[in-house]
């Protein structure tokens, strides 16, 4: 459905501007939810604009649906949906106003556009806040009537572009919009969102493609990812600065004014266990320790640092 | 999937829109609607008792009205340039975008809204001017004209000052630049004769676009002979209207790259 090959992207003067994507390469086969995984500056919201034809790549090339973003730009806006980072909704208007428009926009006469409009508030659970100005609305509301109104004219299974669709949320909204998110994919939808969250990669998509510095460093199911990188993170005040020296290259995580480092663990008892025997045989370098899931950050560092499959040879 | 929507479906329906928001925030239509009814009476009562206007109008108000209808349009097409400079900071461009809406449709909506809304604002200014005083002596042509040169110049300033809501980053930036343009008409024949201006003024007064509106519209209006003016009017406006579309079709392509 979803295909690309080496796509870059430059912003700013010729030659003294950024480079955000560098041979980007993707290929999504099937329907289901793929994340794009990426911390801010990734190149991840460069990507989903080239994928929805609304940026030109400067090299390399994408279809969606077996047409090409650039040549064939009509016939993929037909079969795509883009939600985008910044609110596409009139905050002025009512959710229900918003979506007849969308409706009209694709081509719907007046009654069917109102018919259209009942089914999304209904399926989103916006019915109550439908004759209800949008500037009322809550962050979580905002981001399901978003969703509903990238939907309006779009033909069901299609492609849908979601980029960062929880970022801000709390948490209950996060998990609702989850639900949405999975209920399109259930319907045969290809989805593909970018988040900065491993967490919701996890929670959401059956392959994860993650983005750093304009390139494609590792892709996957959740699961492979996973076991390349450990979930957790095990931090360990040392006793001493030899001790510190001697273990450092295994870290993830430094921080020599503390004398503590950050070492990847699968979280379960027996790593733990088997990870400081490992490290200090005689019971005497590590004073303490604490264990927390890793964050992204740690999964980058051991992406591009080399320091994985930490829990497997232990 | 339903049949692809022109442009003209587009237009209209985002004519809906920007209408709709409109009436939502009425206060602040109602607000840019009176400062020229304001402008009028400061103008007619505070400071025409010394504006002496050649003796060929019976008061001052038969002089000033045709000035304070392009002031109106001024002031009404300003707030076109926010609204564009709004839709470009939210995310609701590249909605229409990925829907297939060409930028000219989404332009063209915030411009027919603003001609709608200056028709109301310029009936309100008419009919203040005739409780005042103001008695037109236009004939039926003569009204037929004025509405064209109106007409012509409310939509061209209205793109205009859509082509400035493109031009400047912020919903701000794009108020404080249409301020200017709103000033336009004073340099002209609108409020005093250009003969007790400077000498160096001269030439821009009497030759800038609004000049040939107010002049006829003045002429018109009072049944008195016009020349070329109206057709000189005309070709301002439509001049400024190419510009303006050609301007924004560039300045839009450049801010969705």
């Amino acid at each position: 459905m979803i295909e690309a090959h080496g796509l870059t992207k430059s912003y700013g003067k010729p030659g003294a501007g950024v480079r955000v994507l560098d041979g980007v390469g993707l290929r999504v086969a099937r329907a289901g939810i793929h994340a794009l995984l990426g911390p801010n500056g990734a190149g991840k919201t460069t990507t989903v604009r080239i994928l929805s034809t609304l940026t030109t790549p400067d090299s390399g090339s994408a279809r969606i649906a077996g047409y090409d973003v650039v040549a064939d730009r009509r016939r993929v806006r037909r079969v795509i949906s883009l939600t985008g980072q910044f609110a596409a909704v009139d905050e002025t208007l009512t959710g229900e106003e918003n979506l007849r428009m969308m409706a009209r926009l694709t081509g719907l006469g007046r009654p069917r556009a109102r018919q259209r409009a009942d089914e999304l508030l209904t399926r989103f659970g916006l019915v109550d806040a439908a004759r209800r100005q949008v500037r009322t609305y809550s962050g979580g509301m905002r981001r399901r009537l978003d969703l509903a109104a990238g939907l309006v004219g779009s033909p069901e299974p299609g492609v849908f572009f979601l980029d960062e669709p929880t970022t801000g949320l709390d948490p209950r909204s996060r998990r609702e919009l989850w639900h949405v998110v999975r209920e399109l994919a259930d319907r045969g939808a290809t989805v593909l969102l970018t988040t900065q969250y491993l967490e919701e990669a996890d929670q959401l998509a059956d392959r994860v493609a993650v983005l750093d510095k304009g390139r494609i460093v590792a892709e996957g199911t959740p699961a492979t990812l996973k076991s390349r990188v450990a979930g957790h993170r095990m931090d360990l005040v040392l006793s001493s600065r030899e001790a510190y020296l001697r273990l450092a290259t295994r870290a993830v995580h430094h921080s020599p004014e503390t004398l503590t480092l950050g070492i990847p663990t699968d979280g379960t008892a027996a790593h733990a266990r088997a990870l400081l025997d490992d490290i200090d045989p005689h019971r005497t370098d590590v004073e303490r320790f604490s264990l927390h899931s890793a964050t992204l950050d740690d999964v980058f560092l051991a992406l591009t640092t080399g320091t994985t499959e930490a829990p497997a040879h232990v | 999937m339903s049949d692809a929507p022109g442009i003209l479906t587009h237009a209209t329906v985002l004519t809906g829109r920007s209408l709709l928001v409109s009436r939502r925030n009425v206060d602040a239509v109602i607000t840019s609607m009176m400062l020229p009814v304001l402008l009028m009476l400061i103008f007619v009562y505070f400071f025409g008792g010394a504006i002496d206007t050649g003796g060929a109008h019976d008061s001052y108000v038969m002089y000033v009205v045709p000035g304070v209808l392009l002031l109106c349009a001024g002031f009404g097409s300003a707030t076109t340039a926010v609204a564009v400079s709004e839709d470009m900071k939210g995310g609701i461009i590249d909605r229409f975008r990925s829907l297939d809406i060409d930028g000219t449709s989404i332009l063209a909506g915030h411009v027919v809204a603003s001609t709608v809304r200056n028709l109301v604002s310029t009936t309100l200014v008419f009919g203040v001017a005739v409780l005042i005083g103001f008695r037109p002596a236009a004939t039926p042509a003569g009204w037929l004209a004025v509405a064209a040169v109106l007409l012509a110049y409310i939509v061209a300033l209205s793109w205009l000052s859509a082509a400035i809501g493109l031009l400047a980053r912020t919903p701000e930036a794009a108020g404080g630049f249409t301020f200017f343009m709103s000033f336009l008409p004073y340099p002209s024949s609108a409020f005093v004769p250009v003969d007790t201006m400077p000498g160096w003024l001269h030439g821009f007064a009497e030759h800038q676009p609004v000049t040939p509106a107010i002049e006829s519209l003045r002429g018109l209006l009072l049944d008195q002979p016009v020349g070329d003016t109206p057709w000189l009017a005309l070709t301002w406006a439509a001049g400024v209207l190419v510009v303006s579309v050609a301007l924004s079709r560039v300045l839009f392509r450049t801010r969705t790259r």
